[in-house]
């Protein structure tokens, strides 16, 4: 009973199978870049960037209809510019990061939008806006497993300036030169997973499986480390969960991984170890020091 | 050689000048104060030695020192307290000129790390994340990092502020052992009685230098009325600076 329900349609499906995959290399890559947008407080930062995608893929999409490479590839382009010319912008001029962001991508969605509608709208668009992680096919499946392994990869090495300049930018800055480029590097993966996630979970969703497993994870660790063990879990969870409610209910793949992620962090919030509210309204007897 | 070298230093933001025309020496192993009132330029001279600001006009030598052979102690450290990181691992990116990205910190590392923690008296303190510390406590970690940084020259912006007195005795002692050691120490300072008994040479600024030598000849009543007369100069819609013309047409 309980197995045909919880793994049966995994060992009877293969496009299943591609999902399970899919969301496990999501996981892997997108939740620790998403514990470092919640660290740095860019949580939202992460959200304005899915949008600036979005026109990047809508132009691919045009040119080659419903060809991933393409998709991918004209999302990657809008994403990098918009967000290399706002970390630029916000480096060389006094403007906040988020100001200057919000000016760049508020644009390109808007070059987006116009694109898309001189050259007719089309049904099919709805597949970018909200993905299809159950119509993943083998070269889409690629795609997402080396954009994940890539992401990791950049991670390990910017890793220990990424940390420094979240701590103390001005430390890093009088001993390296790292701080700058780890910066965009970061901007770099988050794009990069942005893109990855929007065809299992479409632009608009995409981000969710960056930020809630990092909203998880703040509440059961005090350490960096665990942190993002913990966020990885979270969103490999929600995944597996997500696409089983789906399966059994009809509810889209999209939707349901992130609506199980919620459903995560709301538990979390209330009962977390660190500072949950259930642990804030009943803290237990003060300690001797 | 001299560990520090202004030529004719002009620093500040947006044209305006904050120090300026700063000529002078520092020798190696000094241990010199920097005093002033207020907008007096300390903090700029400071972030110009470590090379944060870019000069407006003259040229800081650091005597062939690497910029990394520089620890600097900023004012208002924009650290990020809340940040998941432990007292171990925040003092530990002291060692980045070892480390960099990918040096391992091995065991002697790790030995240095605990060392320098425990010589600022937070024995025990290792693992607990910096957003549980008090200022003091926060204080001696950003000490105990620049301990481990193990740099010729050091630079303090007001390490005191804020603290109490036995922190600072402590703290003090550590400035005190590192000019031991033969390492120049700058430290901008606002207690007079300290900078008296502890400081052997001083720079009384106020948006240029006043006065600067032997702290027993500097440090005058009459300079510092001097510097808290001058620190009232700016203005918003001023020339570019005379100075420079006046000069060359005297060479």
């Amino acid at each position: 009973m309980l197995y045909d329900a919880l793994i049966g349609p995994f060992t009877e499906f293969e496009f299943m199978r591609r999902a399970l995959a899919a969301v496990i290399a999501l996981s892997l890559a997108g939740a620790p870049i998403g514990v470092f947008l919640m660290l740095r407080r860019m949580s939202l930062v992460g959200d304005a960037m899915a949008h600036a995608i979005l026109p990047g893929a809508a132009v691919g999409f045009l040119l080659s209809g419903l060809n991933l490479f393409a998709m991918t590839a004209g999302g990657l382009i809008a994403g990098f510019t918009v967000a290399i010319l706002a970390g630029v912008v916000a480096r060389s001029t006094g403007l906040k990061e988020d100001a200057s962001l919000a000016t760049f991508y508020l644009a390109s969605l808007a070059l987006g939008v116009t694109i898309v509608s001189i050259k007719g709208t089309n049904i099919d668009l709805l597949h970018v806006l909200f993905g299809n992680i159950l119509a993943m096919d083998d070269q889409t499946l690629l795609v997402v497993a080396f954009n994940a392994t890539v992401t990791l990869l950049v991670l390990a090495v910017i890793y220990r300036p990424l940390v420094i300049e979240s701590v103390d930018p001005l430390f890093l800055r009088t001993v390296s030169r790292a701080g700058g480029p780890a910066h965009l590097a970061f901007l770099a993966l988050v794009v990069i997973n942005l893109v990855n996630g929007f065809q299992a979970l479409g632009t608009l969703l995409a981000v969710g499986l960056m930020i809630l497993p990092a909203g998880i994870a703040r509440f059961w660790s005090r350490d960096l480390t665990v942190m993002i063990c913990i966020a990885v879990v979270a969103a490999a969870v929600s995944g597996y969960a997500g696409l089983v409610l789906s399966f059994q209910t009809r509810v889209p793949s999209g939707p349901a991984v992130i609506l199980v992620a919620t459903v995560l962090y709301v538990v979390s919030v209330l009962f977390g170890r660190v500072g949950g509210i259930v642990r804030q309204l009943f803290p237990g007897r003060h300690l001797e020091a | 050689m001299a560990a520090l070298h202004f030529h004719n230093v002009t620093l500040g933001y947006d044209r305006h000048p904050a120090v300026h025309h700063l000529s002078g020496e520092v020798a190696p192993g000094a241990l010199l104060a920097v005093i002033g009132p207020n907008g007096a330029g300390k903090s700029t001279l400071l972030r110009g030695i470590v090379g944060i600001l870019k000069p407006l006009d003259g040229s800081i030598h650091l005597g062939g020192l690497d910029s990394r052979d520089i620890a600097y102690l900023p004012q208002s450290a924009e650290i990020d307290r809340s940040f998941p990181i432990s007292v171990f691992d925040f003092v530990g990116t002291g060692l980045w000129r070892d480390a960099g990205l990918f040096g391992g910190i091995g065991k002697a590392a790790r030995e240095k790390i605990l060392r320098s923690v425990a010589s600022v008296g937070l024995n025990g303190f290792e693992n607990r994340p910096i957003g549980t510390l008090s200022g003091g406590q926060m204080q001696r970690v950003l000490f105990a990092r620049v301990l481990l940084q193990d740099a010729a020259l050091i630079v303090l912006d007001e390490p005191f502020n804020a603290i109490d007195s036995k922190t600072t005795a402590d703290l003090l002692a550590l400035v005190k052992q590192w000019q031991g050691e033969g390492r120049t120490v700058l430290a901008a300072l606002h207690d007079m009685e300290m900078v008296r008994k502890h400081f052997s040479q001083t720079l009384v600024l106020a948006r240029g230098p006043v006065a600067w030598g032997p702290t027993a000849e500097v440090l005058t009543p009459e300079n510092l009325l001097v510097a808290m007369r001058m620190c009232e100069a700016f203005d918003d819609s001023a020339a570019a600076c005379a100075a420079d013309d006046a000069r060359s047409q005297a060479a």
